[in-house]
């Protein structure tokens, strides 16, 4: 048996210090593959060590040693003609890295070759987990529904790409970071949504990957703390993270917003979450640049979970924050939340006008037919609501989600 | 430093003036993709570059039976086909596919840009 304390720390340091040694053995020998796998052995024997000899001092020293010392002995045993070159080079690249400021992290220059544009969105979030979060091939194949051999080969093939192909283990130019910050961004949300809307499979939350995405949410925010997309994605990750819990009935239902009981939300969070919100309100009236989805999104968020009840939801402030995505993203998702506020201010006729005219562009979508579905209850057109919910439970992927949708349609007025 | 093939992919049906609609558009493509490459040797990137004639000029060729096989056209019958590539060196994949989309949008074609074999990757296929 592990004593419990040992347990703790062999998380914390896990979580601590996963990616930091393997983004450090990534610069110093230029070797995802390498770094990975030292970085897992070194990881197995804390596992095995740290029960009998107790608690290294220092952790994250005791990991990143003995880490290293892994990759020397995978170098050496890989290469035994080579090895007074490598020791030779290696002499010089010990030196501690330059304090040069927060940009230069080598966890960033990880994060940035881990989603890079010329990897696939599959491989991109397969890498990120794996290298950045340190979860597991198991864990990720499981994550995301797909057989662990595939998951295998999507990160080989990523890492073979990057080796081949030159991908530079460097932070982008500064002309180029706030695009290629967005790319980042994009993935961290997926695995975020995709653990707290799982799109297939038996769970309604998938928690570890909404735990891991807020974790890289958390690392981005240390990293880069005054990117104000990234503060919104923290806070916005936060902020919908703290409604977990009365998200889904003991029944294994969807609770929707405004059915949920508010006491059952993660006060810590919200707070957290909010103060990262005003933190962006106050840079942008001070004059920094306009606010992009992410920070309005959290906004949006911060207003939901502002209101003591869902009576007292502010939705004309919600309505002018879609007025403003819908600028920066004219997309037929974010006219359908828009129509959503639409609804609530100024009834349901008019709501359904506007979610009419998404027909076209959304008729595969669950979201769009619940809300439709909705709106016709609100109007006493049950044979259409129930036909609008008929679509939704069939498009719909998550078992959560059918389950409050079946639910909402039998007890539609025959 | 790493060597990149920039493959040029354009439709395979031409017009009098090959790929491009029209004659002025030929013309200031030539002029845009001659730019490009005095920039690709200005800086030090340049290797190689050429254009093709079209694939309906190509031979496909298997010579691993007894006898070759001929085939008129190209190996794969295709809506784009390669018309042209370039050769670049360049320090990593950002640089080139920055040249790359420069190139395209000189040249008015999609680009492919792949890494080639290095010593190093040869040598890990041979220990492998």
């Amino acid at each position: 048996m592990t004593p419990p304390d040992v347990d703790a720390s062999l998380v914390r340091a896990h979580h601590e210090e996963w990616a930091r040694i393997v983004a450090g053995l990534a610069r110093r020998y230029g070797d995802l593959d390498l770094a990975e796998d030292a970085t897992a052995e070194a990881f197995a024997v804390a596992v095995q060590r740290w029960p009998d000899d107790g608690i290294p001092p220092n952790p994250g020293g005791w990991l990143m040693t003995t880490a290293n010392r892994k990759a020397l002995d995978r170098l050496r045993r890989e290469s035994q003609r080579d090895v007074k070159h490598l020791a030779a080079q290696h002499l010089v690249d010990d030196a501690p890295p330059e304090p040069v400021g927060p940009v230069e992290d080598d966890r960033l220059r990880l994060i940035f070759v881990c989603c890079h544009p010329a990897l696939s969105m599959q491989a991109r979030v397969a890498l990120t987990l794996r290298l950045l979060g340190g979860l597991t091939v198991a864990e990720i194949a499981h994550a995301f529904l797909v057989p662990e051999t595939t998951l295998a080969q999507r990160i080989t093939r990523a890492k073979g790409k990057i080796k081949a192909a030159s991908i530079p283990y460097a932070v982008p130019a500064a002309t180029d970071v706030a695009e290629r910050l967005t790319g980042v961004l994009a993935v961290v949300y997926l695995v975020f949504n995709e653990g707290y809307l799982a799109s297939g499979g038996d769970e309604a939350v998938r928690t570890p990957l909404c735990d891991e995405a807020i974790r890289l949410g958390r690392l981005l925010h240390e990293l880069l703390p005054d990117d104000g997309e990234v503060t919104g994605l923290l806070a916005l990750m936060l902020l919908t993270d703290a409604r977990r819990n009365a998200r889904v009935s003991r029944t294994g239902e969807l609770i929707t917003l405004d059915e949920q009981d508010r006491g059952g939300w993660d006060r810590g969070l919200i707070a957290e979450g909010h103060a990262l919100v005003r933190e962006r309100l106050a840079a942008v009236a001070a004059g920094g640049p306009a606010p992009g989805r992410y920070q309005l999104l959290a906004a949006i968020n911060a207003v939901h979970t502002d209101a003591p009840t869902a009576r007292d939801t502010d939705w004309s402030q919600i309505l002018a924050l879609y007025d403003r995505m819908a600028l920066i993203d004219p997309s037929p998702i974010v006219r359908l939340n828009r129509a959503v506020a639409v609804t609530e201010l100024d009834g349901p006729l008019v709501g359904l006008a506007e979610i009419d005219r998404l027909t076209d562009a959304l008729d595969g979508y669950h979201a769009f037919h619940a809300a439709r579905a909705d709106v016709l209850r609100r109007l006493g057109r049950s044979g259409d609501a129930r036909a609008a919910y008929d679509r939704a439970i069939a498009f719909a992927g998550n078992p959560a989600e059918r389950a409050y949708l079946t639910r909402r349609r039998d007890q539609l007025a025959l | 430093m790493p060597r990149y093939l920039l493959s040029v992919f354009g439709p395979a049906a031409r017009t009098d003036y090959g790929p491009y609609p029209s004659k002025e558009d030929m013309l200031q493509a030539f002029a845009d993709t001659g730019a490009f490459n005095d920039r690709l040797q200005r800086e030090g990137y340049f290797v190689f570059a050429d254009g093709l004639e079209p694939a309906t000029t190509a031979t496909t060729v298997d010579g691993q039976g007894e006898s070759p096989v001929l085939t008129d056209g190209p190996y794969l019958e295709t809506k784009e086909h390669i018309g042209g590539f370039w050769v670049i060196e360049a320090p990593d994949l950002d640089v080139a596919l920055a040249l790359a989309a420069d190139g395209s949008k000189a040249c008015r074609g999609v680009i492919e840009v792949r890494p080639f074999q290095t010593a190093e990757s040869v040598a890990a296929l041979l220990d492998s």
